[in-house]
């Protein structure tokens, strides 16, 4: 498989698998905008980001990004309760979220590649910061508005003989970390 | 007689969604019990008599297929129903759980309705 027609799996399936996941644990419709690719890792946030990890034939990284009231909004559709503030809960359920798109991402480029793994997912709550992944691979960025917010799902796969550079993450500011 | 239910997964998210759920099923389910690993859970199979099991795959410390593995190699567990409630949907995991011995399996994202079809052939 070529990286091009990686990309193209990666963006359909991403697709779809936010829209199942909003339609069915969130119940509530989703409006994807357009894929865009970015040649740089560096990522300045303050908000929600949770990470997942995936290694195989193929090796990369799918983050969920969005601001913290949008963080709460999203908690709050998928386990019917009201958050005001990210705590504990809210950062669970990004986690998940992140987990069923991404989850749903592996096992479909599993069919193309062979068996790949998962990891848990890291989830980063900050009022400033940066997260850089080594090297100079590709990101994919598809731009999702739901609940009333911004969500930003970004995925970076390559094959595996390039996956040094991305071991190293690199995260710089303000943080508060959940693994 | 009322089956308690031991519901884990390494989410509280996804834990606190299947409660919900179960309750919503009208099934005869008694208590619901929580672990957030194969570890917590072999615990809580210990300590009580659980009657069906809902675990995640992937999870740290003691994944589902290993949570699996020994419960069916423990007299006392290995026909306790165990449904996989996952999103591990390839080929490889759900064949390896099915040989294991697994009752069932839901992929996440999951509605209540498949989790109540699943579950109404077992309870």
């Amino acid at each position: 498989m070529t990286r091009e027609e990686m990309d193209l799996l990666v963006d359909r399936v991403v697709r779809s698998a936010i829209e199942n996941v909003c339609g069915t644990m969130l119940g509530c419709p989703v409006e994807i905008g357009e894929t865009t690719q970015i040649g740089y890792p560096l990522q300045e946030s303050d908000g929600v980001v949770a990470l997942i990890g995936m290694a195989g034939p193929w090796v990369g990284m799918g983050a969920l990004t969005c601001k913290p009231d949008l963080a709460c909004r999203l908690a709050g559709a998928f386990l019917l309760t009201e958050y005001e503030t990210v705590n504990e809960e809210v950062l669970d359920a990004v986690a998940e979220l992140a987990n069923m798109v991404i989850g749903n991402l592996k096992v479909t480029i599993e069919e193309e590649v062979g068996e790949m793994g998962l990891s848990t997912p890291t989830t980063i709550f900050g009022a400033s910061f940066c997260t850089k992944i080594g090297g100079s691979q590709e990101w994919t960025l598809i731009p999702v508005k739901v609940c009333d917010g911004d969500l930003l799902i970004q995925v970076c796969i390559v094959p595996n003989e390039r996956s040094r550079s991305l071991q190293r993450v690199e995260m710089a500011g303000h943080m508060v970390t959940r693994i | 007689m009322p089956l308690d239910v031991l519901v884990v997964d390494d989410s509280a998210a996804i834990r606190k969604i299947l409660q919900r759920v179960l309750v919503q099923t009208e099934l005869p389910l008694g208590t619901i019990l929580e672990a957030g690993d194969g570890l917590e859970a072999i615990e809580r199979l210990k300590a009580n008599n659980i009657g069906l099991v809902l675990s995640d795959i992937n999870m740290p410390n003691m994944d589902g297929i290993e949570l699996l593995s020994q419960m069916r190699q423990n007299p006392q567990w290995k026909s306790i129903p165990v449904v996989m409630i996952t999103t591990e949907g390839s080929q490889q995991k759900v064949l390896e759980a099915v040989d294991l011995g697994a009752s069932g399996y839901v992929r996440k994202p999951f509605t209540a309705d498949q989790i109540k079809e699943k579950l109404s052939g077992i309870v």
